[in-house]
């Protein structure tokens, strides 16, 4: 059996309406997984970037680039995974803040160097950022203490220049 | 100089040398029609859309061109699915122009309105909802340059009607050139020189070629390759009259209805090349077990049909034309051997191969056999008619027992296997083709699917021949269930069709009936002869089976021969 791992692609596309339903329908069409998937325009307004975590064992994610190239709308599309590269994504988190918590909440969230962003009597909204190890490090921190709802963007993600 | 989209339109298509439409008016296109008629373009009014798509399908196939359709909004549009879903399927370059309510009423329910891009996105090359009246000749020339540049396929435009009535400063649009689409024709050298090593190599080689020969125009070269280096050819379905069918070196049809000596070939080869192939199901049966033994050649213009379903050792990306014209000309400067000598061991297999079992029916004296109505049907046209299939039954014979030598004459809807295709398709053929002898073979079931078509060949005299290999049944399902259903024919039996006799002449076209053998020819012989469209109504074996046949998802050496 060949492996299914994850895979991050960053997608660049024209920036036009029905370029996203092109690609989801690409992935549903051909039974393809997507994990995370974001997009925002990049420095060029004509051209915005999709970062897709995607999961299949090698031929699959070959075949997956190839039918993304293969769209008229698709300029260019490079995998990340294998390469040194940058990833972070960004999750607001709202707790559960009882008087007998709320000391132990900002104490995780300043080891994660997060930030309180919204705060009432009974909750905290944190801000935080980094890679998927690190946020889920913290989600099972909080989760003990009772997290009420989340919010997640999925990765995005550079390559690393070359030192 | 100011003019109307519906205007643009006309100019962008006579820029691309559009000369043909196959189109049904509506609301929608209403203005568009009224420029039409001011222009020499010819328009083709059928009497469903799916008909107009696979009429264009059948004119692109039988012309080398672009195929063009002009439809109206909402129900026009959808008519149009099945035919550009088959014509994705089997890489034929098409635009379809459909019109749109107005842009302001789009997204709010209108009257005739239809999603038609978000419909068509994953059946279409590509497909455009043009916004403004000037982006309009600019995507009319990129929808052209992508339907018939690189793998092609069919691209739909969707104009509100608003844009089409639009009036704007005309500006001829820029030579299409797109940042994000840029096929690869020309092939990688490197990779070419090991397909030459594994040429001179091979003891036991094999050619394996599709639709992408036809479509790239490559069927001389393909030729030229296999005859410099001895190598038999097989085709897949779509591939059938990109090599003579008449040359030694032809081995037949591959695959689920394939020869016996193409698929032992297949399964005994040191060396496959697949030339425009994409390794359908149909074709390579159990995957595992497909040409275990050979290196496997890909060249390909779509990087996606390699590696998809069938490991390749060499990849080649590149226009089929000029990879093997690359090829020939490395060849010219090769020493390959004595190939008689080095390929008699191989030759002497297929031979005895050959030699078991060929395809093969017995005519008795009452009952007509299929397979004979399409042998007298090939040496009654000399082989050189273009012969359109619907499916089932009827097309594997007309696959298998019409001999084709050149590419263009045999068109069936391949990938999408779409019953009523025959009929429409012959129609396009004969508007590409008005010389030539047009001839679909059909099934009494698919026949049904888009007979209304007969009024479209009546209407504009185009002497297309329908010759129905008339069983009573859905044949090809009712084979399955008598081999995999214990004979259990559920809803197979058409117990009650039309007397298509009589119904050909309630169209105006002629109609003509064979019950015995002996009648066969004399049908043939009139209904080939007639200046007007013809329906031959053969009353043939009820249960007769196509074969060798592959059950489907079995190794294609496990053939059921009888
Ligand atoms: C539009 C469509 N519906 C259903 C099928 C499934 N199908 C494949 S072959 C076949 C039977 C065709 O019957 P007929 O046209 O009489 O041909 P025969 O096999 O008898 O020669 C059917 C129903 C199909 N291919 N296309
Ligand atoms: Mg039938």
């Amino acid at each position: 059996m060949l492996s299914e791992e994850k895979h991050v692609l960053s997608i660049l596309v024209d920036n036009q309406p029905g370029v996203l339903s092109r690609i989801a329908g690409l992935f549903s069409g051909r039974g393809y997984n997507i994990e995370s998937l974001c997009v925002a325009e990049t420095v060029d307004d004509n051209v915005s970037r999709l970062t897709i975590v995607t999961q299949g064992n090698q031929p699959v994610v070959e075949q997956v680039k190839k039918q993304l190239n293969k769209l008229i709308n698709v300029i260019k599309v490079h995998e990340l995974t294998g390469s040194r590269y940058v990833h972070r994504e960004l999750a607001l988190i709202k707790m559960s803040a009882k008087p007998d918590s709320r000391a132990e909440i900002l104490r995780i969230v300043d080891i994660f160097r997060g930030k309180i962003v919204d705060v009432g009597p009974e909750h905290y909204t944190i801000e935080v950022t980094g890679d998927e190890g690190k946020l889920e490090a913290l989600l099972t921190l909080l989760k003990p203490i009772g997290i009420k709802e989340i919010a997640r963007t999925g990765a995005i993600a550079l390559f690393r220049e070359p030192k | 100089m100011k003019l109307t989209g519906a205007q643009i339109l006309m100019k962008a298509l006579k820029q691309e040398g559009v000369n043909t439409i196959f189109g049904y008016p509506g609301g929608a296109v209403i203005d568009i029609y009224d420029e039409l008629v001011k222009t020499d373009i010819r328009h083709i009014l059928v009497r469903h859309e799916q008909g107009a798509v696979h009429a264009a399908d059948g004119y692109a196939r039988a012309s080398g061109g672009v195929g063009v359709c002009l439809v109206t909004s909402g129900p026009g549009a959808t008519n149009t699915v099945t035919g550009i879903a088959s014509a994705y399927m089997d890489s034929i370059p098409l635009v379809i122009i459909t019109g749109q309510v107005p842009s302001h009423l789009i997204g709010n329910d209108a009257f005739q309105e239809v999603d038609i891009v978000g419909i068509t996105r994953p059946c279409t090359k590509h497909n455009y909802l043009v916004q403004k009246v000037d982006e309009l000749a600019q995507i009319i020339q990129e929808a052209f340059f992508i339907a018939r540049s690189g793998r092609p396929g069919p691209v739909l435009v969707d104009l509100p009607k608003d844009v089409i009535n639009a009036v704007t400063v005309y500006h001829p649009p820029k030579k299409a050139k797109m940042r994000s689409y840029n096929p690869t024709y020309n092939p990688n050298m490197k990779q070419l020189h090991k397909v030459i090593e594994l040429v001179r190599m091979a003891r036991r080689p094999m050619i394996f070629a599709g639709g992408g020969v036809i479509l790239s125009k490559a069927h001389k070269e393909l030729t030229a390759f296999a005859r410099r280096a001895q190598i038999p050819v097989t085709t897949s379905l779509m591939g059938l009259g990109a090599f003579p069918a008449t040359d030694p070196l032809w081995l037949g049809m591959i695959g689920m209805h394939g020869t016996y000596r193409s698929n032992k070939c297949t399964a005994g080869c040191d060396l496959l090349i697949a030339i425009g192939v994409r390794f359908d199901d149909r074709v390579t049966g159990k995957t595992d077990a497909f040409a275990p033994q050979a290196q496997i050649v890909h060249i390909d213009i779509d990087p996606t049909s390699i590696r998809k379903n069938i490991p390749v050792s060499i990849p080649v990306v590149g226009d089929c034309r000029i990879t093997l014209g690359h090829i020939n000309k490395l060849l010219e400067k090769e020493d390959l051997g004595n190939l008689s000598e080095k390929r008699s061991g191989w030759f002497a297999q297929i031979a005895g191969w050959k030699a078991k079992t060929q395809l093969a029916y017995e005519q008795g004296t009452d009952i007509i056999k299929p397979q004979f109505v399409i042998e007298k049907l090939y040496q009654m046209t000399d082989g050189e008619a273009i012969i359109t299939t619907e499916v089932g039954q009827n097309q594997m014979w007309a696959a298998q027992y019409y001999h084709f030598n050149d590419p263009g004459h045999f068109i069936t809807s391949g990938g999408l296997g779409v019953m009523g295709f025959g009929l429409p398709a012959a129609i396009g053929a004969q508007v590409a083709c008005p010389d030539k002898v047009v001839v679909d073979v059909a099934g009494d079931g698919s026949i049904q699917m888009n007979i209304q078509e007969m009024a479209t060949a009546v209407q504009f005299g185009l002497p297309v021949k329908v010759v129905i290999l008339n069983n009573g049944y859905l044949g090809m399902v009712r084979q399955w269930q008598e081999l995999f259903y214990e004979k259990c024919y559920a809803c197979t039996c058409m117990e009650h069709a039309p007397d298509f006799v009589k119904l050909a002449e309630a169209f105006g076209a002629v109609g003509l009936r064979a019950t015995r053998p002996e009648a066969v020819e004399d049908v043939l012989a009139e209904g080939l002869s007639a200046k007007k469209p013809v329906i031959m109504d053969f009353v043939v074996e009820k249960e007769e089976g196509v074969y060798p046949m592959v059950p489907a998802g079995k190794p294609i050496t496990e053939m059921l021969l009888v």
